[in-house]
């Protein structure tokens, strides 16, 4: 048994999920809800037990896959997020099939099931390909589910979107893979980094195919000025599938940017400075073009998409710390870290948002209004939620930022840091323009108190206290991702 | 665990309890005296446990995260001591007057940014001690926006300008520290432990002109956060308009978070920089900025609570004073006064909330008279406005005077440099204290009353803890010594070379 056999029985369950669908009764569909968490749950439990004893990838994958603490983090990332969803689609159910054409959720269910193994797949990618064709199974899979309740217009405008912008950054990538390709000879990390610390190798073509390369990635994980597609996007897409896009997607990305930053980035390459500056400028213009136009959104929706756009300024920001040895955590980890504080404080608050509209509110700042009298632990999970995601002590989200501070202080990139500082407090604004309306007591366009089931109940308030508990003790975690390595090595096998 | 720790965790668990639907009122002031208990215990007890060593006393701590490493250390030494004493009598005495008409998020709010105060002040690691301010900011901000004085779209902008100077405040202060972490960590793992920076200071200090440096950003950062001028257009307004129990907390105790912070993290670790020209100069021209200008626009005030909100912005003043000067008497007086100024202006935002409640206006020109009904009532704001003057036998005026001996004393050098010369400016301060102070007692106290504006002392239950703060104030005044003896080695680690 192997990680690899239970991303291989992941996609076939799958694939069994979506052909089973057409030819079950309606009656029974219910069961695919089930069957498919299920299936994830039970991964994810197969994952772990496989982890306890350090198995390896089998003989033939070894040269495409690579089990490090980096890629088992992110493979169990992959199947957390997955099982989140699928579990939050599951609560939106009731909503979300006023706006499929056939009053169905079928393919909700199947589908996170062939993009989990992508993403699980790219978390150990060695080389360039095994890269592309994770990250397209992961993209296409995308451009059905964003689109998927098809009677909404918004939802429409979003899949074109998504496709469009989606193909082109697919396009652009693989040009600049190309490029890299032919600069250096190699498609695997380990040979071009080995050619990158060539001082004879030629440096423009190279820096030309990082930079579309660079691009490429930038469209995926919402770095500016590739991030225009976010907010229309996010507010268009079911909540579930945001949730999807904003954590899974994001993570996934990132895990493919640390990669491919660590090799470009290794000791002696020739465009270490130039990579090194590109994240800088990206990192700190996301920040600001995420959480600058946040402050103006009146939807909550959209306020989130612009505030996971600046989120992934700071995971760029902690990118560009590379090689920084003050910290336990190398800059992967760092990005790991921010991601798993990211994970619940994210989920939250569009579960939130999701119980919301399934009690018939709106998006909106407004419809917040007086959640505290309608629902006080509602109230007060999102107050924690939003004060995470503004990065608050004592929250999850605080940990991560500082990680990405300290960062910035050690290589003394103050510019950078000027602008992350101006983010944060932009996010004060629009974080707590959200708790204030949860708490005033305006008449809100319901009073009706909000029933929370016990299952509701129970993952929003395991969710909060992860979030807490990071915030106060986040020893596990880092001594978790401690061992990720900064490089990849050049020399060796 | 440390009594210390339940002294921070015991305002959580009780918001806690509140929340979870215990009855508000009981649970909130239960916690309190229970809080003031052990804090009375602790500070009878810290000669014993504190004997014979220099450091805290009552310490434990818990590793949060090896590299950087943080832990939550708890531990007490005389001025954490002082202000975990003043948190505690403010705390119990704004839970008291809560009115029973109001919801519980009162007392929830109230024990949060307690719980806060309490946290920063005890906190021996700097990651905490940073950590525990913050986490008053949230409900100070929903107390502001929801239940402030005024029109709503008043004290929503109220509530926002609050939080964005406060928070945009302590990213600057973060950000210092983190210089300071980064520094002081010597190329080694990076620690928050203020014993281990402390250790490193003194092991290696920094050249001079970086710890000038670090110095004026940490100067911004807490700065702000205590009203310093010209980062103070937040305090007035937000003290104003805040409802009763917000403003005697923030005022009384959480704003000498920043002051605390210079004394325990700036000072200490970064002795020469706080005595570099250039950094003096302008922390003292800030000073003067507080006492003067603000002294000033103090006395131009129309309503009490402005006058109240503009006259606590002004006696930040006095303390910066002591802590430019850094000689031990001045320090030691401006902890003193730090206690004296919280225990005062606590005392007279809770009175000027029961007029408010009562009389619907607190206009100075509309009230008048109003000594002839509520006599007890008059004789409480008297001592709260006697002290903020600096009366003789109230405690301000032992912090004050030591203060201002304590800066004019020349030490060093023969000179009379800018700090004696500050001295001599910022007593004038006192005169304009005198001028707005006793100008709104004989206008609201005296003379004849309006008509349709009356009211009675308040009743014997609500009168007790602001009796309290009053004895407070007169037994500190008489008896300095109490307090100071706690203060015997600590500041002299802190004390400018």
């Amino acid at each position: 048994m192997s990680v690899f056999s239970i991303e291989v029985g992941l996609a076939i369950l799958g694939l069994f999920l979506l052909a089973l669908e057409a030819f079950m009764p309606a009656t029974t569909r219910r069961a695919l809800a089930g069957i498919s968490m299920g299936g994830v749950a039970l991964a994810f439990l197969l994952f772990l037990w496989v982890n306890k004893s350090a198995t390896q990838m089998p003989e033939f994958l070894q040269p495409y896959q690579q089990l490090d603490t980096l890629a088992i983090f992110y493979k169990g990332f992959a199947l957390l997020i997955t099982f989140l969803v699928l579990w939050l689609t599951s609560q939106c159910a009731g909503y979300l099939t006023k706006y499929t054409v056939d009053g169905r959720l079928s393919e909700m269910f199947s589908l996170p099931l062939i993009v989990c193994p992508g993403m699980m797949w790219m978390a150990g990618a060695k080389d360039l390909v095994t890269v592309f064709v994770s990250l397209e199974l992961v993209t296409v899979s995308f451009y059905v589910l964003v689109a998927f309740t098809r009677k909404s217009a918004l939802a429409l405008e979003a899949g074109v979107k998504y496709l469009i912008l989606g193909a082109l950054s697919t396009g652009i990538l693989v040009y600049g893979i190309a490029w890299v390709y032919g600069a250096t000879g190699s498609l695997t990390f380990e040979g071009i980094a080995k050619a990158l610390a060539n001082p004879e190798t030629v440096k423009l073509p190279v820096l030309l195919g990082a930079a579309l390369l660079l691009a490429g990635l930038g469209f995926k994980v919402a770095a500016a000025p590739f991030h225009m597609w976010v907010p229309d996007v996010y507010q268009g897409a079911p909540i579930p599938v945001t949730t999807f896009l904003s954590v899974g997607s994001k993570a996934a990305g990132f895990v493919i940017l640390t990669r491919v930053i660590d090799t470009f980035s290794i000791q002696g390459s020739i465009i270490a400075p130039e990579v090194h500056g590109l994240l800088l400028i990206a990192g700190a213009l996301t920040v600001l073009l995420g959480s600058l136009p946040a402050i103006f959104q009146t939807s909550v929706k959209r306020l989130l998409a612009y505030s996971s756009i600046s989120h992934a300024g700071y995971l760029l920001l902690a990118l560009s710390a590379h090689g920084s040895t003050r910290l336990d955590l190398s800059s992967g980890g760092v990005v790991a870290f921010y991601l798993a504080t990211y994970l619940p404080m994210t989920v939250l608050g569009f579960l939130v948002l999701a119980i919301l509209r399934i009690n018939g509110g709106g998006e909106d700042v407004t419809d917040f209004r007086g959640l505290a009298k309608r629902s006080p632990l509602l109230a007060l999970i999102m107050t924690i939620a939003l004060a995470s995601l503004a990065g608050l002590p004592l929250t999850a989200g605080f940990m991560g930022k500082l990680f990405v501070f300290l960062g910035l202080v050690d290589q003394a990139a103050w510019g950078a840091l000027g602008c992350a500082v101006i983010g944060a407090a932009a996010g004060f604004y629009y974080y707590f323009k959200t708790i204030l309306a949860m708490y005033s007591s305006d008449v809100s366009s319901s009073s009706q108190p909000i029933p929370l089931n016990l299952w509701t109940k129970a993952g929003a308030i395991v969710l909060a206290v992860t979030i807490v508990i990071l915030g106060v003790y986040p020893r596990p975690l880092q001594s978790m991702l401690m061992t990720a390595p900064a490089t990849v090595s050049a020399g060796a096998h | 665990m440390s009594p210390l720790e339940i002294v921070i965790l015991l305002p959580l668990l009780a918001a806690l309890a509140i929340w979870l639907g215990a009855p508000a009122r009981a649970t909130s002031v239960g916690a309190a005296v229970i809080n003031l208990l052990i804090v009375l215990g602790l500070v009878f007890g810290f000669q014993a446990a504190s004997a014979g060593k220099a450091g805290f006393a009552f310490e434990s701590a818990r590793i949060v995260l090896d590299n950087p490493a943080i832990t939550f250390g708890v531990g007490a030494d005389g001025v954490a001591l002082i202000l975990t004493l003043l948190t505690s009598l403010v705390t119990l005495a704004a839970v008291w007057q809560i009115g029973d008409d109001k919801p519980g998020i009162y007392h929830i709010s109230s024990l949060l940014i307690a719980a806060g105060a309490l946290g920063a002040f005890l906190s021996t690691d700097v990651f905490f001690l940073y950590a525990f301010h913050e986490l008053a900011l949230i409900p100070t901000f929903l107390m502001i926006g929801l239940y402030g004085h005024g029109e709503p779209e008043h004290r929503k902008a109220v509530a926002w300008k609050t939080t964005i100077y406060l928070g945009a405040g302590s990213l600057v202060l973060l950000a210092g520290l983190m210089w300071l972490v980064l520094e002081f960590s010597g190329g080694g793992k990076l620690t928050f432990d203020l014993q281990a920076l402390r250790a490193q200071a003194a092991l290696t200090p920094l050249p001079v002109e970086k710890q000038a440096q670090i110095f004026f950003v940490l100067l911004l950062g807490f700065g702000t956060l205590v009203s310093l001028f010209p980062l103070h257009s937040w305090a007035a307004p937000a003290y104003a308009t805040a409802p009763t129990p917000v403003a005697m907390l923030h005022s009384g105790v959480l704003k000498k978070f920043g002051l605390y912070g210079l004394l325990r993290i700036a000072l200490p670790l970064l002795p020469q920089g706080a005595q570099v020209a250039w950094v003096q100069e302008t922390l003292l021209f800030m000073l003067l900025g507080n006492i003067l200008v603000i002294g000033l626009v103090t006395i131009n005030q129309k309503r009490l609570d402005d006058v109240l909100a503009n006259s606590s912005v002004m006696h930040m003043g006095y303390i910066f004073l002591g802590l430019a000067a850094g000689t031990e008497i001045a320090l030691r007086g401006a902890v003193l006064l730090m206690f004296a100024h919280g225990v005062s202006i606590a005392l007279l935002f809770a009175l000027a909330g029961r007029m408010r409640n009562q009389l619907g206006t607190l206009e100075l020109n509309k009230l008048g008279g109003l000594g002839e009904h509520a006599p007890a009532f008059t004789v409480l704001f008297a001592f709260g406005a006697f002290a903020s003057i600096g009366l003789p036998g109230l405690a301000n005026f032992a912090g004050e005077v030591m203060v201002f001996v304590g800066s004019f004393m020349n030490y060093g050098s023969a000179s009379f440099g800018a700090l004696q010369w500050a001295v001599v400016v910022s007593l004038w301060g006192v005169v304009m204290s005198a001028v707005y102070m006793l100008r709104a007692c004989r206008n609201i106290f005296h003379g004849s009353a309006m008509t349709g504006l009356f009211m009675r002392d308040p009743a014997l239950s609500q009168r007790l803890p602001l009796i309290m703060l009053a004895a407070v104030l007169l037994i500190v005044g008489c008896c300095p010594w109490l307090l100071l003896n706690l203060l015997k080695s600590d500041l002299a680690a802190v004390v400018a070379p």
